[in-house]
């Protein structure tokens, strides 16, 4: 009974882990359709704020969710100002641009940070359950995960800025004839989506190292998710994370970690073959 | 005869042409009169911080040799290849070693995988290789010379120890390549070989990160102690979250390949704490020779350069190894410097004495059981002059010079 309960919350954590890192590339990548092949380098911009603010003397929690969403999400915005903004409705163009700036931050932290792996100590005790020991901090991620979703779910749905970033999306000239700055909702909506690389990257640092090569590891993950959730941002990447997680994780424990990859990559191509669109494209259409 | 401007003119212009035409094989001389020794480490990508210890070293033996006057008079000049992680560039740099700087002798290869890459190359090219990092052993080539530890060294004193200490049940934890997976197998053998057993094997990717199905695989499974073969960015992950679950109160560590890398640095004391290692050398070994290395190699880079691991003093042994044989050969000439390195070298070195072995190849050496407190290796044990048995008992250069394989071990 124990065992299966910390089979559960390694599955649910799993589920919870491909959210985090999804979530952002879900905004920049589902919502404004922008290939952003350095999704992963924001999630390691983040790690490594996070580092720095940790060994600067910052606390452990404002460490790791505080700083890393507004130093990513201001990075992101410089990003936008600079180079995306020009590149909108090019897709290939802003891959390209998106690839070279991913290869220019690797080399650029590597300059900075060097290939040290780096880290911030955990500060979360483990937990029993029955005779098992299992970390307190994977409980904290499937929270915060889930707080996560249905803040951006709010942003997105309740507020103002939510509805003109939707708005914007959907048809950018009609909602720049109603008088809205499409021009600045593009940023804000960039900015939000780097920010939340960031915070993903945050959360993480604690639990694996970060050197500036560690984007690669995520940024499979994340690509996979967001196209087998297809086109709505937040219920896609859920309903993916769902599924991809459930499997990898179950193929790890029947099995190991490699096969426990290889089953998940199995299943995201049976599932773009039957479903080319995503879950999104025929299930829960029109949800956010 | 009488001494014509135009005469004198002419026959400087002949004599000048005459000294230009060779002037090609002129230059070559003159540059092979430094010897060239390659090296071929990883200095950026994901074992950047092993390669850099091992690249210091190297240069650091170079230099004492160079300063000393150098090897049969002549000045050592290191060529040095960044293999970047990658194996595709360890072939194309070991051709180029070969082929493009004549290299006398090349050094390096971290993991198995790229010695595996560049061994053939530099069979081919008739170049003598020094491969200078603790590997799985089974290696047999008469060109190839594996100066640092195999198994039979190492990974039997730490299992001998975790079943006499710990108790008879255990788990690996290996990286998913040829290294990982053939000292799993070793880990099983000795296991046995002491009373024990091991309950799992698991084998990791090097970038996996997350641990947590691992951890309560092992929780299921109730070891005595796990034993961790794990390299690249995968061990802090996994010490972290080993220590974040509360296990290492519970369960014992030991590894084949802890603080050869950052790791004691990054981690906290807690997560370090109790872990067993066993190697050739540690930096806190007391003799002699190693206070005074340590203090010239730390007036030199700094008192803050992270603690020397084996595998650094390995690439440093593995240099003075190859210069003893090029002076006992009298020349640097292949064959002669293999005949002289089988002459049966022994060296005082800071890990201890030395002994390269003939018929292997390999080295007999000191190895010391150490275990972590308080961030430092203490040292628990110490076995002198211990063969390479493993390697020993499957390979013989003298009786079958032309034998050129890695011999693997077969356990079930």
């Amino acid at each position: 009974m124990a065992y299966a309960t910390v089979v559960g919350i390694e599955i649910v954590y799993a589920i919870a882990t491909l959210v985090l890192v999804s979530l952002g590339l879900a905004i920049v990548f589902g919502m404004m359709r922008v290939i952003n092949l350095a999704h992963g380098e924001f999630l390691v911009m983040g790690g490594y704020s996070a580092t720095i603010a940790f060994h600067h003397g910052v606390n452990f929690w404002i460490a790791i969710i505080f700083v890393p969403p507004v130093a990513v999400g201001l990075i992101g915005l410089v990003i936008e100002r600079t180079i995306i903004r020009f590149l909108y409705g090019r897709m290939w163009e802003t891959m390209l641009a998106c690839w070279g700036l991913s290869l220019f931050l690797v080399g650029l932290m590597t300059m900075i940070f060097g290939g040290d792996t780096e880290g911030v100590p955990m500060r979360v005790p483990g937990i029993r359950i029955g005779a098992y020991q299992t970390s307190g901090y994977e409980l904290f991620v499937i929270a915060f995960s889930m707080l996560l979703v249905g803040a951006v779910w709010v942003l997105l749905r309740l507020t103002r800025l939510g509805l003109l970033a939707r708005a914007t999306m959907q048809n950018t000239a009609m909602a720049e004839a109603l008088g809205t700055n499409t021009d600045s909702v593009y940023a804000l909506t960039f900015a939000l989506g780097a920010g939340l690389a960031g915070l993903a990257g945050g959360i993480i640092a604690p639990l694996s190292g970060i050197v500036p090569t560690s984007g690669g590891s995520y940024i499979g993950q994340a690509f996979i998710t967001v196209l087998g959730g297809g086109a709505s941002a937040l219920t896609g990447v859920t309903s993916a994370s769902l599924l991809f997680g459930v499997v990898g994780q179950i193929a790890t424990f029947a099995s190991n970690a490699v096969l426990g990859s290889v089953a998940l990559l199995a299943a995201a191509v049976i599932l773009i073959r039957v479903l080319p669109d995503g879950i999104t494209g025929r299930y829960f259409q029109g949800n956010l | 005869m009488k001494l014509t401007r135009r005469d004198t003119l002419r026959s400087v212009a002949t004599a000048t042409l005459a000294a230009a035409l060779p002037m090609p094989f002129i230059a070559r001389a003159e540059a092979a009169s430094d010897i060239v020794l390659a090296s071929l480490y990883d200095l950026s990508g994901i074992n950047q911080e092993v390669g850099k210890g091992m690249f210091d070293t190297l240069s650091f033996a170079v230099d004492e040799i160079n300063e000393g006057g150098g090897l049969l008079g002549r000045k050592i000049r290191v060529i040095s290849y960044d293999m970047q992680g990658n194996l595709q560039l360890g072939s194309q740099y070991a051709q180029q070693a070969a082929l493009k700087d004549r290299a006398d002798v090349v050094h390096g290869g971290i993991t198995s995988a790229s010695r595996e890459v560049i061994r053939p190359v530099l069979d081919k090219y008739k170049t003598l290789y020094f491969y200078d990092t603790p590997y799985e052993g089974g290696v047999c080539d008469r060109n190839i010379f594996c100066v640092a530890c195999t198994p039979a060294q190492t990974v039997e004193k730490t299992i001998a120890y975790a079943t006499k200490n710990w108790g008879k049940k255990g788990y690996t934890l290996a990286a998913n390549y040829n290294y990982g997976q053939i000292t799993a197998d070793w880990v099983k053998k000795y296991a046995r070989d002491n009373g024990g057993e091991v309950l799992g094997t698991e084998f990791f990717p090097f970038d996996v990160t997350n641990f947590g199905s691992t951890l309560a695989k092992i929780q299921a499974a109730q070891p005595d102690w796990i034993i961790a073969v794990l390299v690249g960015g995968t061990p802090l992950a996994f010490y972290r979250q080993f220590a974040a679950a509360g296990l290492n109160s519970k369960i014992h560590i030991c590894s084949t390949t802890f603080g050869s890398s950052n790791e004691v640095s990054i981690l906290a004391a807690n997560e370090v704490e109790g872990i067993v290692v066993c190697y050739n050398y540690l930096e806190v070994i007391d003799n002699a020779k190693n206070r005074d290395f340590v203090t010239r190699f730390r007036a030199k880079f700094g008192a803050n350069y992270p603690p020397l691991a084996e595998l650094a003093m390995s690439s440093y042994q593995g240099i003075h190894l190859w210069a003893e044989g090029v002076r006992r050969a009298g020349t640097t000439e292949r064959m002669k410097v293999i005949e002289a390195l089988e002459s049966g070298i022994t060296l005082d070195m800071p890990s201890g004495k030395i002994y390269l072995d003939p018929a292997t190849h390999h080295v007999t050496q000191d190895v010391h059981l150490a275990v972590y407190h308080d961030k430092m290796p203490k040292i628990i044990e110490t076995f002198a002059q211990l063969p390479p048995s493993d390697t020993a008992a499957v390979c013989n250069l003298t009786k079958n010079p032309n034998d050129n394989q890695q011999y693997v071990i077969k356990v079930d």
